[in-house]
C-alpha cells in the first residue's frame, strides 16, 4: 500500500486541476498508474499463461527442461484427438455435467421457493442450505468419503436398515463412483443457487402475488405462470454458470477418487495437470488445457450473447 | 415481523425491500386448501434441511468419538454415549495444524487485501477518470471474464517458476489477485455514485489519488468488505492452485494438509473428521459475523468454485 502511495502521489498531485479536462498528458498518466498493478497481476497470470497454454501446445515443452520445447506443429492436439484417455475423460466431465446440473438448478428452485414462502426461520434455511457451499472441497471430500466408507459407513448402515445386506461400496465401483462424486457435489454447491433464486424471487413485486391470488389462482398455478417465468434470466445464469463449473470440475474428484477406480472418474483437468505435473509433458498437457478452455470459452460466450438478448427483451 | 431477518436477502435494493417487507404478507385471507398447501411447504422444506444437515452433523458427532470407537463403523458411533475431546487436542497438540492455519490465513488475507486493493484502484480509474484507451482497457478486461483460470494451471506454473515465486505464499496470492470479477464489481459501484461529490475537491485542487482514498473508498465500504470476505472464502478454500505450487510440506494451506490427512491418519475416522471440522471452522465462524456481505457478495459476483 505505502509503496503504492508514494509512487502515485506526485504525478496524480500535479494531474488534478486537469483532470477533468480529458486530453490533456498528466492526467492520462495518473489514470495509468491507478490501472498499473491490476494491468501487471492481470497480464502476468490470466493473460500470459493463456498465451503461454497456446503457444507451448504446438511445441514439446517438457517439465524437466526449462524454456520452450521445440516446434511440435500439431502434433500434440493430434495426439489428444486421437486418444482413448482424453476422450473418456471429456466423457467422464460430461458424465458428471449431466449428473449435477440438472438436480442443482431444480432442486435449488424448489428450496428457493419454498424458503421465500416460509415467514420465519430464514437464517435457519440458509445455514442448511447455504454454509456447505462455504466450507473447503477438501472438507466435504473427507465427509463424504467417510461416509460412503465400505460396509461400516453412514450410507451402508441405512441401507442395512432398508434390508439391503450387501451395500454398495460406492467410490470403489467404476459404474457408480461417479455418482458419489456428483451426490457430494450437489450437497455442497446446491447454496450458490439456492441464493441466486432467493435473490431473484425477492425481486418479484409482490402485488404481482396478491392480484393473482385475488384472481382465484392456486399457490401451484402462482409458481407456474408467474414465479417460474419471472425467473427464466435467473434460471439461464444459474444453468450456464453451472454447466461452466462443471467442465472445470477438479477438486472432488481429485480428492475421493483421484480418478478412480482405474480411470473411471477422470475428468478433463486431472488429465491436464496428470500429463503436466505426473508426466512432466507441458505441450501435451497445454493442448488438452486448449482444447477445454475452447469449450468453456464457447459456454462462456453463450451466456454473455442470451444475457445480453434477455436484457434487451426486459 | 419486519424484523432485519425478512429483508438480509441477497442483492443491493435493500432500501426497496425493506419497504415491501414492512407490508405485512397477505396470508390472513388464507383459504383451508393453501393452509394446507403452507404446511405442506415447511415440511417438505423441513425434510430437505434435516437432510442437508446430517452429512455436517454425522462429521461432528464422529469427530467427539474416541478413534478406537469410530473405526468400528457407523452403528458404533451411533451408539457411542461418551463424547471426548481426544481428537481436538490431538489436532490443536500436533504443529501440522497450526501451519496449516497461518498458510491459509496468510495467502486469503494477502489475496483479499490485494484484490480490494488492484481492482478499486483500476475501476476508479475507469469509472472517474477520462483518457485515451479507456474503452479498449475496458474491452480487454472484460474478455478476460471468460478465462477459466483453473484451467490454465499448468501455464500459471511455469510463469510462477520463471519469476522465482513457486513454494512462496505469493504463489498463491498472486494469481488469484487478477479478478476481473472484483474489478467489475467495483466499477458498476464506482458508476453509481454522483460526480458532484468529487467536483468540489477537484476545484480545491484534490488529487485524483486523494479523491479515490479520501471519498470514493469511504464511500464503498459494503463492496469492499463483500469482495474482501469473498475473496477470503475463495482463496481459503482454493485447491489446486497450492497443491501444485507449493510442494513445501511447511507452506501447505488447510486444503492440502487436509488432502494427505486420509493417507497419513489410515483408520483414524475421528482424527479426520476433527481436521474437517477445524479446517472448515474459521470460515465457519466467519459466516456467521458477516452473514449478509457473504451473501450479497456470492450473488452479486455471480462466483462459482
Amino acid at each position: 500500500m505505502s509503496a503504492q502511495t508514494v509512487q502515485t502521489r506526485p504525478a496524480a498531485d500535479r494531474a488534478s486541476a486537469a483532470d477533468r479536462g480529458g486530453g490533456e498528458q498528466r492526467p492520462q498518466r495518473s489514470a495509468w498508474l491507478f490501472i498499473a498493478p491490476f494491468a501487471a497481476v492481470y497480464l502476468l497470470f490470466l493473460i500470459g499463461p493463456a498465451a503461454y497454454m497456446l503457444i507451448a501446445s504446438f511445441t514439446d515443452t517438457s517439465l524437466v527442461q526449462g524454456g520452450l520445447g521445440a516446434w511440435a506443429g500439431l502434433a500434440n492436439y493430434q495426439e489428444m484427438l486421437t486418444s482413448s484417455l482424453f476422450w473418456s475423460a471429456m466423457w467422464h466431465t460430461l458424465q458428471f455435467t449431466l449428473y449435477t446440473v440438472p438436480p442443482l438448478v431444480v432442486l435449488s428452485f424448489v428450496f428457493a421457493v419454498l424458503a421465500n414462502r416460509m415467514q420465519r426461520g430464514h437464517v435457519f434455511w440458509r445455514m442448511a442450505f447455504f454454509v456447505p457451499f462455504i466450507l473447503p472441497s477438501a472438507s466435504i471430500s473427507l465427509i463424504w468419503v467417510f461416509i460412503y466408507t465400505g460396509d461400516t459407513g453412514l450410507l451402508a448402515q441405512v441401507q442395512q436398515w432398508f434390508g439391503i445386506t450387501a451395500p454398495t461400496p460406492v467410490l470403489a465401483d467404476p459404474a457408480t463412483a461417479m455418482i458419489g462424486i456428483a451426490v457430494a457435489t450437489i450437497w455442497w454447491t446446491i447454496g450458490f443457487n439456492f441464493i441466486l433464486y432467493l435473490a431473484g424471487l425477492q425481486d418479484i413485486p409482490r402485488e404481482l402475488y396478491e392480484a393473482a391470488a385475488i384472481d382465484g389462482a392456486t399457490p401451484w398455478q402462482q409458481i407456474r405462470h408467474l414465479t417460474i417465468p419471472l425467473l427464466r434470466r435467473t434460471t439461464t445464469l444459474v444453468v450456464l454458470l453451472q454447466i461452466i463449473a462443471s467442465l472445470k470440475i477438479f477438486d472432488q474428484v481429485y480428492l475421493m477418487t483421484d480418478g478412480g477406480p482405474g480411470t473411471s472418474t477422470q475428468t478433463a483437468l486431472l488429465l491436464i495437470t496428470r500429463t503436466g505435473f505426473t508426466d512432466y509433458r507441458i505441450g501435451a498437457a497445454a493442448a488438452a488445457s486448449a482444447l477445454l478452455f475452447v469449450v468453456i470459452v464457447a459456454i462462456a460466450v453463450v451466456r454473455q450473447l442470451v444475457d445480453r438478448a434477455q436484457q434487451k427483451e426486459a | 415481523m419486519a424484523t432485519p431477518t425478512t429483508s438480509t436477502g441477497a442483492g443491493t435494493t435493500t432500501r426497496a425491500r425493506g419497504v415491501s417487507a414492512a407490508a405485512p404478507p397477505q396470508r390472513v385471507r388464507a383459504t383451508g386448501s393453501s393452509r394446507t398447501f403452507n404446511t405442506a411447504c415447511v415440511v417438505v422444506l423441513s425434510v430437505f434441511a434435516v437432510l442437508w444437515l446430517i452429512p455436517s452433523l454425522w462429521a461432528i458427532k464422529t469427530s467427539f468419538t474416541d478413534n478406537a470407537v469410530s473405526s468400528l463403523g457407523a452403528q458404533a458411533i451411533l451408539r457411542d454415549t461418551n463424547p471426548t475431546l481426544a481428537s481436538y487436542a490431538t489436532l490443536l497438540g500436533g504443529g501440522d495444524l497450526w501451519n496449516w492455519y497461518l498458510a491459509s490465513f496468510i495467502t486469503a488475507t494477502g489475496a483479499a487485501f490485494l484484490v480490494v486493493l488492484f481492482a478499486s484502484m483500476a475501476a476508479f480509474a475507469l469509472s472517474r477518470m477520462r483518457f485515451r484507451g479507456r474503452q479498449l482497457v475496458f474491452v480487454l478486461v472484460l474478455a478476460g471474464i471468460m478465462i477459466p483460470a483453473d484451467v490454465l494451471i499448468v501455464p500459471i506454473f511455469q510463469m510462477l517458476n520463471a519469476v522465482g515465486l513457486l513454494n512462496t505464499y505469493w504463489a498463491v496470492i498472486f494469481p488469484q489477485t487478477a479478478s476481473v470479477i472484483a474489478l467489475f464489481v467495483f466499477k458498476q459501484f464506482f458508476d453509481g455514485l454522483p460526480k458532484e461529490l468529487e467536483e468540489s475537491a477537484r476545484l480545491d485542487g484534490a488529487s485524483s489519488w486523494r479523491i479515490y482514498r479520501s471519498i470514493i473508498m469511504p464511500l464503498s465500504k459494503p463492496v469492499i468488505s463483500a469482495m474482501a470476505i469473498v475473496t477470503f472464502v475463495w482463496t481459503w478454500n482454493n485447491l489446486i492452485l497450492p497443491l501444485f505450487v507449493l510442494s513445501n510440506p511447511e507452506l501447505m494451506t488447510i486444503p492440502v494438509g487436509l488432502a494427505t490427512v486420509q493417507g497419513s491418519f489410515g483408520q483414524r475416522f475421528s482424527d479426520i473428521q476433527a481436521s474437517t471440522i477445524l479446517g472448515a471452522l474459521p470460515l465457519v465462524v466467519l459466516f456467521l459475523l458477516f452473514q449478509r456481505r457473504i451473501v450479497e457478495g456470492v450473488a452479486g459476483t455471480g462466483l462459482k468454485g
